[in-house]
């Protein structure tokens, strides 16, 4: 059975691992405790002591606060309740003209604003860029995940969720 | 019918197909199979039983392919073989091409549902060839070949073999043909067609097809290749018959496949989490200044939005639910297109080990809504490339997939996306010069299977080395293609820079080519990629899209004065605002920002630019590594304003060391500056809301837009209500179409 230990994982989040270490990793079959390790590192690495419940993201995670499920940053700002889209509390840049989307492709090699423009969703504590979005204008916000974590936790992982 | 019934137990094949739906509509099993009999009892037997197949299968491809002498076939192994039951469902598959591990199920089922066995018959020895894909195919090009194997006159299941063709004879030379906008534009269909007997291809089949298609070299051999494999495959089973015995044999290849359903719902429950995933994504089909036909005038945006469910016992469904409606082009979808497209990606993200079978198929529930583009229900439109709208849509699966992986902490698995399969640069000519006066050259490049994939989330993506539509890719070799494109030999070849989707961990690379037109006369050029609007679903939490492409090419060139005198000419479009084209070239340059074009007529000495694309980003670029940035730079990847602009990071090349350095401070101060920017351009969200609803309520979306809106609102009740929900519309509300 495939295991890991906490360093190999925590650079592997950071991203210093090189090919070789990483290409077993990859290839292998998967070390079934690894949810649990990698909660464990995160929850060590957040600067609030709310339980996470669920990693849902770079940096947003499900957590329990006050016997409610809200999705939150790492850095603390708090996105209320996570059945709602998370994107729908961000702070919110369009672009959506050529000058705008010229800042970061070069002429010809980003989209026409007229068929798509480029949505960006801030975070409102640390304005970390969380999502992009690249749709026709007027398209609706899209709602990326809604995990069914009671399912998970009981049906998949045979437990309780960590606030239940 | 007279003659004894083919199915098992003196049933007809169709009685058997539908005692088999019966059953797993009944018991949620297939075949109704509870208990993995042969598998609990002999588990080694089992394994080795299915072993021997596979390698049986694989080694067929590897023999196979040798036969075949289309480069596209030998060289990039763009074909694959199945062995399936004898009602179409998919025991075992070879490696290569797996978007076939369900189409040629749909291709027995047809021929089964139309009563073959009792009008054409089949028979020992009979062949069948397909490319229709009405009837289990992605497009024309790929073509099937299927045999039935027989144990003392029961037919105990089907060989099957395809191969992606060079050209099928449709109305322009290539593989995915732009200009197509109905089934009479697509080439050679041939609908589950009896071609042979005795094992032998009829001759006038052979003289037939031949003439149908601009190829007939690479068609002859190919299709020996695929019979060749298919009977392989034949030998490999009788073998295994009088080995282990028919009631083994046939028991063996239900558990196979009830197997296979239960390893992906296992797979499901180890790697994603049980919930609702969501994506859109979307592709352009800029017509209106293209078209020769003046129905398919017409500018076009489809609209591909995918929902999965992962359900509590890991069953998942999809759906494409508020999908737009087809058009006057090539890229309509079939199932058998769908299908191939959702395989050869759950081959690759969940089950690339164990049982690669169909009972993956019955583990997934989908909605390929009638009347949209992925199931327009009118076999007259042009299903020639399908690929067009499938590849940007299953961007979507890959990246909900991904959302599961990474909650899950299996974070290495995660990709943000992966590109589109372009610049797929297509047509064809005469020579006019040379050993080979007066014989066609086709260009049909499959470099198109090198590819930048999308970034994970913990690496960057991979570079020019990926193709959706096939897990083994190879961008194969220059000589190789030259040597069937002999009429646009390559200038050059180099790595362009900005292809990338930005993002903490970037998404792959790749390169840029200039072809020059030679010894050649009737030259037909065209080529097909995304260009108005970004790829798919774009980047993941925070990582861009990757760069669109664009259409780029010189008429009335001076090129051959150039050489005369040995001046620079183009090696490439590094900076399109300042184009080494306008620079080095006295010629008729023509850039269009789109990428997918009609046939043009090219001279000798014109010149065709080209790019493959870059993959999706992952993350904040913001967090991307100083040292990364720099190495982007040395590597030719990013130019100095992308990586100001967009990674916060100031440098400046060292003319003597010849590489570039990073001024630290500078670029701490540029970042603390895009942060700030961040605060100052952005809005609350209910400002946007107010904002985007406008552009909705007050008409300001251009034709494209407005058509593909109207268009999903009147094929699907339920995405209606969600938009109009979510933008607070009245129930009534129409978006008006010029």
């Amino acid at each position: 059975m495939e295991k890991y230990d906490k360093k190999t994982l925590e650079r592997m989040i950071d991203g210093d691992l090189s090919w070789e270490e990483l290409k077993p990793i990859i290839s292998g079959r998967k070390d079934p405790n690894r949810f649990n390790m990698i909660l464990e590192i995160l929850q060590k690495r957040v600067p609030w002591k709310e339980r996470i419940i669920l990693p849902l993201h770079e940096h947003l995670y499900i957590v329990s606060k006050d016997g409610q499920r809200i999705v939150k940053c790492d850095c603390g700002h708090e996105f209320g309740d996570y059945q709602e889209n998370w994107k729908t509390k961000c702070r919110v840049r369009v672009r959506d003209t050529i000058e705008e989307i010229g800042e970061l492709y070069p002429k010809y090699m980003g989209s026409d604003p007229e068929w798509e423009e480029l949505r960006e969703y801030y975070c409102p504590g640390c304005f970390t860029l969380l999502d992009t979005e690249a749709v026709p204008p007027g398209y609706p916000t899209i709602f990326n995940f809604l995990p069914d974590i009671d399912a998970f936790y009981e049906k998949w992982l045979g437990k309780k969720a960590p606030d239940k | 019918m007279s003659k004894k019934p083919l199915g098992w137990d003196g049933k007809t094949l169709n009685v058997i197909l539908e005692e088999s739906e019966k059953l797993f509509k009944e018991t949620g099993y297939y075949y109704g199979i509870t208990k993995l009999t042969l598998k609990e009892e002999d588990p080694f037997r089992f394994e080795r039983n299915y072993a021997s197949l596979r390698g049986a299968l694989v080694s067929a491809r590897e023999t196979a392919l040798h036969v075949a002498a289309s480069p596209i076939v030998k060289e990039i192994g763009e074909l694959c073989f199945a062995l399936y039951t004898p009602e179409g469902d998919s025991i075992v598959v070879s490696t290569g091409i797996l978007v076939h591990v369900h189409t040629m199920s749909e291709a027995v089922k047809f021929m089964i549902r139309q009563d073959y066995e009792d009008d054409p018959g089949i028979n020992i020895g009979d062949i069948f060839l397909n490319n229709d894909p009405a009837c289990g195919n992605v497009h024309t090009t790929d073509v099937q070949t299927l045999i039935p194997i027989f144990w003392n006159e029961e037919l105990v299941g089907w060989a099957g073999g395809v191969t992606h063709q060079i050209d099928t004879g449709g109305i322009t030379p290539g593989h995915d043909l732009v200009p197509a906008m109905q089934r009479f534009d697509d080439g050679v269909y041939y609908t589950c067609r009896k071609i042979g007997s005795n094992d032998r291809i009829w001759k006038d089949h052979l003289i037939s097809a031949k003439r149908s298609v601009r190829t007939p070299m690479y068609w002859e051999l190919d299709e020996k290749c695929r019979l060749a494999g298919d009977l392989m495959i034949r030998d490999a089973v009788l073998e295994f018959i009088k080995k282990e015995g028919i009631d083994y044999y046939k028991r063996f290849i239900r558990e196979a496949i009830e197997e296979g359903r239960r390893v992906f719902l296992e797979r499901i429950k180890e790697r994603l989490i049980p919930g609702r995933y969501r994506a859109a994504a979307f592709m352009d089909m800029p017509q209106k200044n293209e078209a020769w036909q003046p129905r398919a005038r017409l500018d076009k945006i489809s609209n591909q939005p995918l929902e999965i469910i992962i359900k509590e016992d890991g069953k998942m469904s999809l759906s494409f639910e508020g999908a737009s409606g087809p058009g006057p082009n090539c890229m309509n979808a079939e199932k058998g297109a769908m299908e191939g497209g959702q395989w050869v990606l759950l081959t690759q993200i969940l089950i690339y080990a164990d049982k690669v079978n169909d009972g993956a198929y019955f583990a997934v529930e989908k909605n390929y809504p009638l009347g949209s583009w992925c199931n327009p229900g009118d076999i007259y439109l042009s299903y020639q490339a399908p690929w067009g709208n499938l590849i940007p849509a299953y961007t979507g699966m890959m990246k909900c997939l991904s959302y599961g992986l990474f909650s899950r902490g299996y974070r290495e698995e995660v990709v943000s996306g992966y590109s589109f399969t372009g610049d797929a640069i297509q047509g064809g000519g005469v020579y006019s010069d040379g050993p080979l006066i007066g014989q066609r050259w086709s260009l049909s490049t499959f470099e198109i299977s090198g590819q930048g994939l999308g970034a994970s989330a913990v690496r960057d993506g991979l570079n020019w080395g990926y193709a959706m539509w096939n897990p083994e890719s190879d961008l194969g070799d220059v000589e190789t293609w030259e040597l069937f494109q002999g009429g646009v030999p390559y200038l050059s070849r180099r790595i362009k820079p900005n292809l990338s989707g930005h993002g903490k961990f970037r998404g792959g690379a790749n390169y840029e080519g200039v072809a020059l037109v030679a010894y050649s006369k009737e030259v037909d050029f065209f080529g097909a990629r995304e260009g108005m609007v970004f790829h798919g679903a774009g980047g993941m939490h925070g990582g861009y899209p990757n760069a669109t492409g664009y259409r780029l090419y010189a008429k009335n060139t001076n090129l051959e004065e150039i050489i005369r005198n040995r001046e620079d000419y183009p090696l490439g479009d590094p900076d399109p605002s300042n184009g080494e084209f306008e620079r080095l070239l006295r010629a008729d340059i023509t850039r269009k920002p789109y990428c997918s074009i009609y046939p043009i007529t090219l001279e000798n000495y014109d010149l065709i630019y080209y790019f493959m694309s870059g993959g999706p980003g992952y993350g904040d670029p913001l967090e991307r590594k100083i040292e990364q940035i720099k190495q982007d730079l040395d590597d030719g990847f990013y130019t100095e304003n992308i990586v100001n602009n967009v990674y916060g990071v100031v440098a400046k090349f060292n003319d003597k060391e010849r590489e570039w350095i990073i001024d630290e401070k500078a670029t701490e101060n540029r970042r603390k500056e895009i942060k700030n920017e961040r605060i100052e351009k952005s809005m609350t969200f209910e400002e946007f809301w107010e904002k985007e609803r406008k552009k909705i309520t007050e008409n300001k979306l251009n034709d494209p837009v407005r058509l593909m809106y109207t268009e999903s609102l009147n094929l699907s009740k339920m995405w209606s209500k969600f938009f109009k929900e979510f933008w607070k519309l009245p129930e009534d509300f129409q978006i008006e179409v010029k």
